[in-house]
């Protein structure tokens, strides 16, 4: 192992770390988004937003990230959709995590008990405060550790958007690899970076998840 | 510049082609995850000490790092070595591989829930260890964790789209020599991601008809 | 019967799921006050029927009036569900399986509904929550989380937090069914404590001992219908109908096992 072509290169792949970080953040946030409006047009009253947000959640977990990612970076222009590749990277990953968001939000909140909407209904509440004040709460509880492994599995997926030269950190272990042909050791400084960013990602989630089950 | 599909048809026989070299990478990732899952489970519970603890490392880094980043590793780390593998073989042992570690996850759990009086039923009646382990307790715990494993299987076939990155000819490195000659970038990934759509339908009806009846023998 | 004007008026009450009738044309007229138990065997429709009262479970022909509202007039979806947020809160209700919100301290299980609909400051929330849970014997546990109770707690701070919104009527479907039997009698003895207020209540129950202490009218229904009513000294002692007899010698029959 070339430890000394490590400790050499490594700045650049904390750099990149960071960028990974970035990427993460802002994906996490775009697919709560999507996810919350998408479990709330699953769970419409309305049939057509229920179709909506049915096909949302089919065509998007139905086909590869990578695949829908190359659609809005290099087909995008076509409809005039101009995005950097940063910025294609974040919403085209944002908007596919929020496809599985969208079904584990949902899953949360349909497992809360009828009984608690009845509860709260029979006591004059409207469906908007049962589900503001009922509902909402029990289900966040449930939805943190599942929300975790979505959010374990989009760090990881982060990696995709290499493919469209975001300079991250799989993109730079490519580099690396291509430049010095030491895969295995770009391999362990990289896998190393992405493993302390899922570890802290985990630990944060455990530490909520613990937070919100107080009682 | 518009959208313009006419020019789709010319290029669907490679399209096609690249579709059937997708499915051929799936089902043979699949099968190397599937007994792959098998052996690293049995590895990560039942081997020596000084096998199993580097090993669980091996897994802990696969399920910490990303597919791609393996990808690179293998297609490349293989290279080092002097191993030159074809793309389409190197693809297919990266995806199963990863896809192993995670089917090993399920099965480790499945089989510490069997193994528990299983394992002593089937040990008072005279099987060795092994013979348990192979006859009585892998194979009921296989069984338990088939609808989770069917659900990797189809993240499988969507992540099998990662090894045009190495340079394997499947539907999305077909789609983008397509896109080469045509500048026509998305319309191809379009009709790209229709024909995933689809393998994706047929794969999962294949998987609710296996659960079927694997809950039918019960 | 008085002629009073009745409290609760049950008019014609119909529901069919489909093809299949569970409640038949039946009628049923409560005076304020006063104490009805509604009794019968599983599928009876007699959890229907009181579900039926606040709209939980919507008729499909038939009408619910409360004093001088009817409960389920024909609005559109916005005004009725106006309208029918208005009406609940003058109706309790108490569930089988309690359902109290598990994330919730008993205080917030109570000030949550009179805060949010009546608009009460938190500190006269406070003094609603402290006053019913002394009534129903709970006042010790108001920074309890459900989860911390038993079953008999739970029920009686479920009836606390019916109780807090005023309601004109109770109604308690089984609500003792889910409670270990040693449990049952302290949520009995609550519910007659109602009874002594002159709280008009509408009981389905499987205790046939409490119904005859309490109550004072009961029905006997079977298959959707009202097949026996009247005070409980006849329904218990001397029922006219077969079906009825061989429901309380069946009903005896298992309990004693």
């Amino acid at each position: 192992m070339d430890v000394e072509l490590m400790l050499k290169v490594y700045p650049f792949f904390i750099k990149a770390a960071w960028v990974t970080i970035e990427l993460s953040i802002l994906t996490t946030i775009l697919g709560l988004i999507c996810g919350s409006l998408g479990a709330a047009a699953r769970l419409s009253r309305l049939k057509v937003l229920r179709y909506v947000g049915a096909a949302y959640v089919s065509f998007i977990r139905g086909t590869p990230a990578l695949i829908q990612l190359f659609i809005l970076y290099f087909g995008g222009p076509q409809i005039g959709i101009q995005l950097d590749a940063f910025e294609a990277g974040v919403i085209g990953l944002g908007v596919n995590i929020g496809a599985y968001m969208t079904e584990t939000i949902r899953g949360a909140i349909i497992a809360i008990d009828k009984g608690q909407v009845e509860a709260a209904r029979t006591l004059g509440m409207s469906r908007l405060q049962t589900f503001r004040k009922v509902v909402l709460p029990q289900a966040m509880r449930l939805m943190i550790r599942p929300l975790g492994v979505n959010i374990n599995a989009l760090i990881k997926g982060t990696a995709l958007v290499a493919a469209i030269s975001v300079v991250e950190l799989t993109y730079t272990a490519q580099r690396y690899i291509g430049s010095t042909y030491k895969p295995f050791e770009m391999f362990l400084i990289s896998g190393l970076l992405y493993m302390i960013i899922i570890y802290v990602t985990g630990r944060a989630v455990a530490w909520l998840d613990r937070r919100a089950r107080i009682v | 510049m518009g959208l313009d599909f006419s020019v789709v048809p010319d290029y669907l026989d490679v399209i096609f082609l690249g579709a059937l070299w997708t499915i051929a990478i799936t089902v043979g990732a699949a099968l190397l995850s599937f007994f792959g899952g098998i052996f690293f489970a049995v590895i990560a519970l039942y081997a020596p000490i000084l096998i199993r603890l580097p090993f669980r490392g091996f897994e802990w880094l696969f399920m910490g790092t990303p597919l791609l980043l393996q990808l690179f590793l293998i297609y490349f780390g293989l290279v080092q070595i002097g191993i030159d593998l074809p793309a389409f073989v190197a693809g297919v042992i990266g995806l199963g591989l990863h896809f192993a570690v995670y089917n090993s996850e399920l099965i480790q759990t499945a089989i510490v829930a069997v193994d528990r009086g299983q394992m002593e039923a089937a040990r008072t009646l005279g099987l060795s260890r092994g013979q348990a382990l192979r006859k009585v307790v892998v194979p009921q715990a296989v069984r338990d964790v088939i609808p989770p494993i069917g659900n990797n299987m189809i993240a499988l076939l969507k992540d099998s789209a990662l090894v045009s990155v190495i340079g394997v000819t499947e539907l999305t490195l077909s789609a983008q020599l397509a896109i080469g000659r045509t500048y026509r970038p998305f319309e191809f990934y379009v009709i790209a991601a229709l024909f995933y759509y689809v393998i994706n339908l047929g794969m999962e009806a294949v998987l609710r008809r296996i659960e079927r009846r694997i809950q039918a023998a019960r | 019967m008085s002629d009073e004007k009745p409290f609760v008026d049950i008019r014609h009450a119909q529901k069919s799921y489909g093809a299949l009738e569970v409640l038949k044309d039946i009628s049923l007229k409560v005076n304020r006050g006063e104490i009805v138990a509604i009794i019968g065997p599983s599928g009876s429709g007699k959890s229907t029927l009181l579900r039926a009262i606040n709209d939980l479970d919507p008729l499909t022909g038939g009408e619910v009036w409360l004093e001088d509202t009817q409960v389920n007039k024909t609005l559109p979806h916005r005004q009725y569900e106006k309208h029918i947020n208005q009406v609940r809160q003058d109706i309790g209700m108490v569930f089988q399986h309690f359902n109290l919100f598990p994330h919730l301290t008993v205080r917030g299980n109570i000030t949550l509904a009179p805060r949010m609909l009546k608009g009460l400051s938190e500190e006269e929330a406070n003094r609603l929550a402290e006053e019913q849970l002394d009534k129903v014997g709970m006042l010790e546990r108001i920074d309890y989380y459900p989860s911390q109770l038993s079953g008999g707690q739970k029920q009686r701070v479920a009836i606390a937090r019916a109780l807090a919104m005023k309601p004109k009527v109770m109604l308690f479907d089984e609500a003792t069914s889910a409670l270990d039997p040693e449990l049952v009698e302290e949520v009995n003895l609550v519910m007659k404590k109602l009874a002594e207020e002159h709280m008009t209540m509408i009981i389905v129950t499987h205790e046939m001992g409490f119904a005859e202490s309490v109550c004072d009218r009961v029905l006997f229904m079977d298959q959707g219908v009202v097949v026996e009513e009247g005070p409980p000294s006849v329904i218990f002692r001397n029922p006219e109908s077969e079906r009825t007899k061989n429901f309380l010698r069946k009903h005896l029959a298992s309990n004693k096992e």
